[in-house]
């Protein structure tokens, strides 16, 4: 099943001469679990896909679909519903609020949501355990370093029911290693945990952490890689290929 | 990888086996780089021959039969170890001269053959990225060497990002079209960068 689908989405700013189109008939199908990377420069329309994705934006032509749901057609209420209990975001710049701790970051979003804060802090302690932060739970943010501050970011995309992620960058403020960390971290929740991901990022080696890739030029895909074939054939013996 | 110094560093640990060699050699460079047999056998015996090792009197050619490194062997591994290998770039970078080529053909779209590498390289460094996938972390050898491998592919795609955003800013600014007029017309190119001007007297 299709997990998240774009057909034929355009988005446009301003009008007249002044109009910007940032996304040219976009279609894409995104099944359940899997993890897709959108790789483009900046301005591509990276960021302008993954907003219409999460119904942060409306687009100004074609449909969206979230776990068979036609977007559009949604009221603003179940919107709302939508993107609390079923899509999660991560940004570059992790974006917790700095006057929470760890476990009370990744707990909002479910109090917020109607949870018991009793209820609400039992999951998020086992989503941050589960990310390898249980003794990070009490921390502050400005206690904790940049890859653990994404991770409890992951933490709280992911928490409760959750079954699309969205990411933006989300380890471009990370050094190589933590950046790796992040996106195994991803590629783990879709493997293991039934997650969906997109990410959008520039950077091949954290693309390529996707089963899939798609190439964004001036707001259209452009190109998308092939299914890769297993690991096993860089293997070989030179000549044996 | 140099099999004649990875042989000299297996030995520095102590007298070992032939055998031994071959799966301690693939063990330590993550599998990335197997070896045939025939391979450590001819480098152990130039390696015998260049004082570098020795082995047992025993006469046994087989896998059973011992070496171990010389004080010349530990020396010249010293040495190895810091030399820096030879990086100065190749005389003809395959994939810098089919962009070249590319972009002043008519009728190709340099983008399109931008491309077509660029997707090319990130499914291969898709499948660099599986086997760290499928490793917990453990082999730090192998993660090494994987890494290695994915910062090599990585920083092609970065050329290939770099040469596009080139090409699209030359062409909103009209420079692209005056290289194809020269390319077609007269005769007349811009200069070569000094030290290419130098290369060339001196050749």
């Amino acid at each position: 099943m299709s997990m998240l689908e774009l057909r034929q989405v355009s988005k446009s700013y301003g009008e007249g001469s002044a109009e910007v189109h940032a996304l040219h008939e976009v279609s894409l199908t995104v099944d359940e679990g899997a993890m897709v990377a959108v790789m483009g420069p900046s301005g591509s329309g990276k960021s302008t896909l993954l907003t219409i994705a999460g119904t942060l934006e409306e687009a100004t032509s074609g449909d969206v679909f979230i776990a068979g749901q036609p977007v559009g057609r949604l009221s603003r209420a179940t919107k709302a519903k939508l993107r609390r209990r079923v899509i999660g975001y991560v940004f570059q710049d992790f974006n917790l609020l700095p006057g929470l701790t760890a476990a009370e970051n990744v707990s909002l979003p479910l109090e917020l949501d109607g949870v018991s804060s009793r209820r609400a802090r039992v999951t998020a302690l086992e989503a941050l355990e589960g990310l390898g932060l249980g003794g990070r739970a009490s921390h502050y943010p400005d206690q904790l370093s940049g890859g653990e501050r994404q991770r409890v970011a992951i933490a709280r995309a992911m928490v409760g029911d959750r079954r699309l992620l969205l990411a933006d960058e989300p380890s471009g403020a990370l050094d190589s290693v933590n950046a790796e960390a992040v996106m195994r971290l991803l590629h783990e929740a879709c493997k293991n945990a039934g997650m969906t991901a997109v990410v959008v990022t520039h950077d091949a080696q954290l693309a390529s952490w996707a089963d899939r890739v798609l190439f964004l030029r001036d707001g259209r895909v452009t190109d998308q890689t092939a299914p890769a074939p297993g690991p096993e054939f860089l293997l070989l013996p030179e000549g044996k290929q | 990888m140099s099999v004649r110094h990875a042989m000299l560093a297996l030995l520095s640990e102590g007298p070992k086996y032939g055998l031994q060699l071959r799966e301690e050699f693939e063990a330590r460079t993550g599998e990335v780089w197997p070896l045939n047999v025939g391979q450590v056998y001819t480098t152990l015996q130039r390696l015998e021959r260049d004082g570098l090792v020795e082995s047992d009197d025993s006469g046994d050619e087989g896998p059973q039969r011992g070496f171990r490194i010389t004080a010349d062997g530990e020396r010249e591994l010293a040495q190895w170890l810091r030399t820096p290998p030879d990086l100065s770039s190749p005389p003809r970078d395959e994939l810098v001269m089919k962009v070249l080529v590319a972009l002043r053909m008519p009728g190709i779209d340099v983008h399109e053959v931008i491309q077509a590498h660029r997707r090319y390289l990130v499914e291969l460094m898709q499948q660099w990225t599986r086997i760290k996938e499928d490793d917990a972390g453990t082999d730090l050898g192998m993660l090494l060497a994987v890494d290695a491998e994915l910062f090599r592919l990585d920083a092609v795609v970065r050329w290939l990002d770099a040469a596009e955003a080139r090409v699209r800013r030359a062409a909103a600014d009209g420079t692209l079209a005056r290289a194809d007029q020269a390319s077609q017309g007269d005769q007349t190119r811009a200069p070569l960068p000094r030290h290419r001007r130098e290369a060339r007297t001196r050749r």
